[in-house]
């Protein structure tokens, strides 16, 4: 026992030599995170972070069965599913991991807009946020092609298409975009190359530069507690915090388990680009509230055409959130305005009615 | 670099301080960062770029069944080219045939024999049997193609 500690503490003493881990140690034994009635929100970031890992570990192991073509997507994760020992359970987590993802994402980034978290210093950290929620989203985009099945395929189609939306160059995009005039084979390996490769890239660099900033400033107060009278109350992040921030972890891996276990990810049936779009035909229910306004737009608003008016209105509400920070700034002294607090309630009724009617609503009234 | 004049003399001066180190080393870095732009830049963006090709070049195609098969009141999907189109035969019994891509988002419309319209299941779209868009989001009637049936043979072309 005393041997074994010893080799660790000559260990210890050997990295540090070369490494230098003494700054570190000392960040994690000063690191307070202050404690108040919305320290639950805290906990959030850290469980997407915790989800992402999941995704990188299964959609590696994934990458040894899976076959990038329009001939063999398919079939492979046929296979994958039917013969590879616990193949279903790897899929159908990399599925339900992804849909996690993306609700602790949404659940982490609304939780900062209502309570400003975003104000100066942490604008960066916020628009690095607001990025990585796009490469999810585009994430899930890339990933839902690639089994080649009939469902992924239209809504591939339909949601490829709306690039062509953009003036002059939209059709080129396309191109770009498909591989081609189509989607075929050839927007299959493409969208492999973005889902495998670049995504997790750019999004590693950037959730590292966004963990970065978020121990750079540490962890911001709301202005109604920070004004509060009475002491501040606080935890040290190590161990206390850390060892709430790890309960959240094992919430996530519970219900994802349970999720994947229960409800495995389907297949259905395989894509023919000559059978006419089913019935269902849905994206990722997190595309749900664009894919069902735009159900909704006339043909013609004015001279546009509606989805081009509706799309831009997407990209205009994305930036939107993107420069919230810099929108946002009250003059010294002066009561924060309310506007971009009920603007974040609105986006959330939005979306939340939107996402409702396109589960529900009729498709063929 | 501030001169702007353009007397002779005046640009035989620019022309030699554009010898001294400084400029020079703009100079470098400017080709340089050219340099990189054609070398490296350029040919990552052309190979993102698809080759042109796989557009069937077939302005007419002889479809794989023959007339007799398709009933009123029904439709079928088939290839033209890359491409998918729609052959119907109204109840009144004509074929008209039409491009299969919904001119709304591009996905393959359908018949309804229950409406007697061509129908997008995507957004709800509805064509009538001219193809014209009558109900929900597509912009414009769908590209209608001519049919000829020759014999046992059906061949539609494109355009006109």
């Amino acid at each position: 026992m005393s041997r074994a500690r010893a080799a660790l503490t000559a260990l210890g003493s050997w990295l540090d030599d070369r490494i230098g881990l003494a700054p570190l140690r000392a960040m994690a034994r000063k690191k307070e995170v202050p404690v108040h009635g919305h320290t639950i929100w805290y906990y959030l970031g850290g469980m997407t972070l915790f989800l992402f890992m999941v995704q990188i570990a299964t959609g590696v192991l994934l990458l040894f069965y899976y076959r990038p073509s329009a001939e063999g997507a398919y079939e492979s994760i046929q296979f994958l599913m039917a013969e590879v020992q616990f193949g279903w359970l790897v899929r159908s987590l990399h599925s339900w991991a992804a849909n996690l993802m993306i609700v602790t994402l949404f659940v982490h980034m609304f939780s900062v807009m209502l309570v400003r978290a975003y104000a100066p210093p942490r604008d960066l950290t916020w628009m690095t946020g607001v990025i990585l929620l796009v490469l999810a989203m585009s994430f899930g985009f890339t990933g839902y092609l690639l089994p080649w099945n009939e469902l992924a395929y239209f809504a591939t189609r339909v949601g490829t298409q709306i690039i062509a939306v953009v003036p002059l160059v939209g059709d080129f995009l396309l191109r770009i975009l498909r591989g081609g005039d189509d989607v075929t084979g050839a927007t299959l390996t493409r969208f492999y190359a973005i889902h495998v490769a670049l995504l997790p890239a750019v999004t590693v660099t950037l959730v590292a530069l966004h963990v970065f900033l978020v121990q750079r400033h540490g962890m911001s107060v709301p202005d109604e507690v920070e004004r509060a009278p009475g002491p501040k109350r606080s935890m040290p992040f190590f161990p206390n915090f850390f060892l709430r921030d790890l309960v959240g972890w094992l919430i996530a891996l519970a219900i994802l388990a349970g999720l994947a276990a229960y409800m495995p990810a389907e297949l259905g049936p395989k894509a023919d680009p000559f059978a006419p779009a089913p019935a269902g035909i849905k994206p990722e229910w997190y595309f749900m509230f664009m894919f069902q306004t735009l159900k909704y737009l006339p043909a013609h608003i004015l001279t546009f055409e509606g989805e081009a008016v509706g799309i831009m209105a997407f990209a205009l509400g994305g930036l939107f959130l993107f420069l919230v920070p810099v929108l946002d700034r009250p003059k010294p002294g002066a009561k924060p305005s309310r506007f971009f607090f009920w603007a974040g309630i609105a986006i959330i009724v939005f979306i939340v009615v939107m996402t409702y009617l396109g589960y529900t609503a009729d498709p063929t009234a | 670099m501030s001169h702007t004049s353009h007397s002779p003399s005046s640009s035989r001066r620019s022309f030699l301080d554009r010898l001294s180190a400084t400029s020079l080393s703009t100079w470098l870095l400017r080709v340089s960062g050219g340099g990189f732009l054609a070398s490296v830049v350029y040919p990552v963006l052309r190979y993102l770029v698809p080759p042109e090709g796989g557009e069937s070049a077939a302005s007419s195609v002889t479809l794989p069944f023959p007339p007799a098969e398709l009933e009123p009141n029904s439709a079928k999907i088939f290839k033209f080219g890359s491409r998918a189109g729609i052959l119907v035969r109204t109840p009144a019994g004509e074929l008209r045939a039409f491009s299969a891509a919904c001119t709304h988002l591009g996905c393959i419309v359908q018949y309804r024999p229950d409406l007697g319209e061509i129908w997008c299941a995507c957004h709800n779209g509805h064509f009538d049997l001219n193809g014209t868009n009558v109900a929900g989001p597509p912009p414009r009637p769908l590209d209608a193609f001519a049919v000829n049936v020759r014999g046992d043979q059906i061949v539609v072309t494109k355009g006109d």
